[in-house]
């Protein structure tokens, strides 16, 4: 039974009746329904293996890598099927940052930022180029820390600048909602910081819905929260109302440290 | 105190040291049994070869059987070089890495995106086996898979294929394992970008991975490079310089087996396995750069 206490109007995604498995027995998210709200944070909490990266995956079809994946229910995109869009237009308008900074290693900060274009083989001329490394760059807030380096190896950045520089290369795109699967998790607290301030700073242009293991992290950023229980969305709410007051035992359970 | 118990413990003591000692020097006698045989033959180069290496020796074609007799017999130096037989060599290598590294590399990716399928891990018991074949055997098939049936005649073409044959394991089986090397999250950055699946593998797995290939290639190179069985019945050999892919051509250790069956060109083996050597040995510490400077990254 979800406790769903929210009333979401206007939602970026909506979440349908969403089934996963990655064989015919085991489901890792049993019908998920959920809607996202606009320029918002919205987190995923849940003990491990509890289906919240799986479900994160599936909004911009990441989970399709893995073969024999069974998906059922659907996804809408401001009310348009993700699964009728080509993945290229879809992870462009959905972009998805990982718990370990990827930067391409053979690639400069400024090739970085730009990869998605090159690597889809998307020309610009040098002004466009500059202008989104720029803009990209500072909207993380990492301009002025690299704008002197910006042909050096982006590996050679600490871990909380890569991992910013990976917002930014997803920034590139313009994207409309950014996912972001537990971002923070290879971080030090000063970098962790850093990141959850962009985030918070970033919501006012791009909707986030963020995974995270951290529940005080969720209760200092979000707006809204999940909590996953073995595939399942146990409850959906507001945070703050969630975190003072959850409606599901499982839900207090968890958020008091009793397991997870 | 018990003085008798002392006494024995001190004499395991000094037991115990003397085997030490005497297991010390069988692994130093053992190790310097094991090294000498290179330092033997690379003097032994040395001393009888560096005498004919000049600049002739990388400019002028093999002499003939009457050129080094008569030079023999007037007791001067035998006259020539073996730059046919370098650009044979050059000419075979770059052909068998033209058939050996497109093919080599795809199935190495081939074999790293398909895991441990059962028709995966028959490709990689093959390419195992394959380096087993005994490169007679890859000769006689050059012959007659191409010299008999292509070229109509000794050929560069045949020997690159077999040649090629050779290197293929190698590059197959190190492709897979430098890939291997790349971490999953690089593949995800890209396929979270939209990326397709062909554009990940060619513009962020290979150049992720081009130095862990390119030690790889080096050492397939160098495998082949002082073949002489497979040459001996595809390319033949040629006295001058070639590089049509459907003529007999020369190489480097086809070169030292003529001068090996020829009793007034004896002298030239040295000065030829000498330059085989030293190129095999730059590849090699060219190859340990590439890999030191990887790591370092």
């Amino acid at each position: 039974m979800v406790e769903n206490n929210i009333n979401i109007q206007n939602p970026v995604l909506s979440i349908r009746n969403l089934s996963i498995a990655y064989d015919e027995k085991k489901f890792a998210v049993k019908d998920v329904n959920a809607l996202i709200e606009r320029n918002a944070i919205t987190a995923i909490m849940g003990p491990s293996g509890c289906g919240k990266s799986t479900l994160l995956r599936a909004i911009n079809r990441m989970h399709e890598l893995y073969p024999k994946i069974i998906t059922k229910g659907e996804i809408l995109l401001n009310g348009q099927s993700i699964y009728e869009m080509q993945t290229i237009q879809l992870r462009r308008k959905i972009g998805m940052v990982f718990q370990r900074p990827n930067p391409f290693p053979t690639m400069s900060i400024y090739d970085n930022v730009i990869a998605g274009y090159k690597l889809n083989g998307i020309k610009l001329n040098k002004d466009q180029r500059d202008d989104i490394v720029e803009k990209s760059l500072n909207d993380v807030t990492l301009w002025d820390e690299v704008k002197d380096s910006l042909f050096k190896k982006g590996t050679f950045l600490s871990g909380g600048q890569q991992q910013r520089l990976c917002i930014a290369r997803t920034l590139a795109f313009n994207p409309e909602v950014i996912l972001l699967d537990e971002p923070t998790s290879a971080l030090d607290p000063i970098a962790t910081a850093k990141v959850e301030e962009l985030l918070v700073d970033l919501k006012k242009k791009y909707t986030i819905v963020l995974v995270t293991h951290n529940m005080s992290q969720a209760a200092r950023i979000s707006d809204n929260s999940m909590f996953m229980y073995l595939g399942e969305l146990i409850e959906y709410g507001k945070t703050e109302a969630m975190f003072t007051n959850p409606k599901n035992p499982k839900t207090e359970e968890y958020l008091t440290g009793k397991f997870g | 105190m018990n003085l008798g118990s002392d006494i024995a413990y001190i004499d395991t003591f000094h037991r115990r040291k003397v085997r030490n000692t005497i297991f010390k020097i069988i692994v130093i006698v053992l190790s310097v049994i094991t090294t000498s045989p290179i330092i033997l033959i690379l003097s032994k180069l040395i001393i009888e070869g560096v005498g004919q290496i000049n600049l002739d020796f990388f400019t002028q074609l093999a002499p003939d059987t009457f050129q080094a007799m008569s030079a023999k017999m007037s007791g001067e130096k035998i006259p020539g070089g073996i730059v046919n037989g370098i650009t044979g060599t050059l000419f075979l290598v770059l052909l068998a890495s033209l058939i050996a590294i497109p093919i080599g590399i795809m199935a190495g990716i081939y074999l790293y995106e398909n895991g441990s399928k059962r028709y995966t891990n028959l490709i990689r018991n093959i390419a195992d086996i394959m380096q087993g074949i005994p490169s007679i055997v890859l000769g006689i098939i050059g012959y007659i898979w191409i010299v008999k049936n292509i070229t109509h005649g000794f050929s560069a073409l045949a020997g690159s294929v077999a040649l090629a044959i050779m290197m293929l394991p190698l590059i197959i089986r190190s492709t897979e394992e430098t890939m291997k090397m790349v971490p999953e999250s690089i593949k995800e950055a890209g396929a979270a970008l939209g990326v397709p699946y062909h554009r990940i593998i060619l513009k962020v797995m290979i150049p992720s991975s081009f130095s862990g290939l390119m030690t790889g290639i080096l050492l397939a190179v160098s495998r082949i490079i002082g073949e002489t069985a497979p040459l001996l019945l595809t390319t033949l050999g040629s006295p001058v310089i070639n590089f049509e892919i459907d003529k007999p051509t020369s190489a480097v250790p086809l070169l030292i087996w003529n001068f090996y069956n020829d009793p007034n060109m004896i002298d030239l083996i040295w000065s030829s396995s000498l330059f085989l050597m030293g190129f095999v040995l730059i590849l090699n510490l060219i190859s340990k750069r590439i890999i030191a400077h990887r790591e370092k990254n």
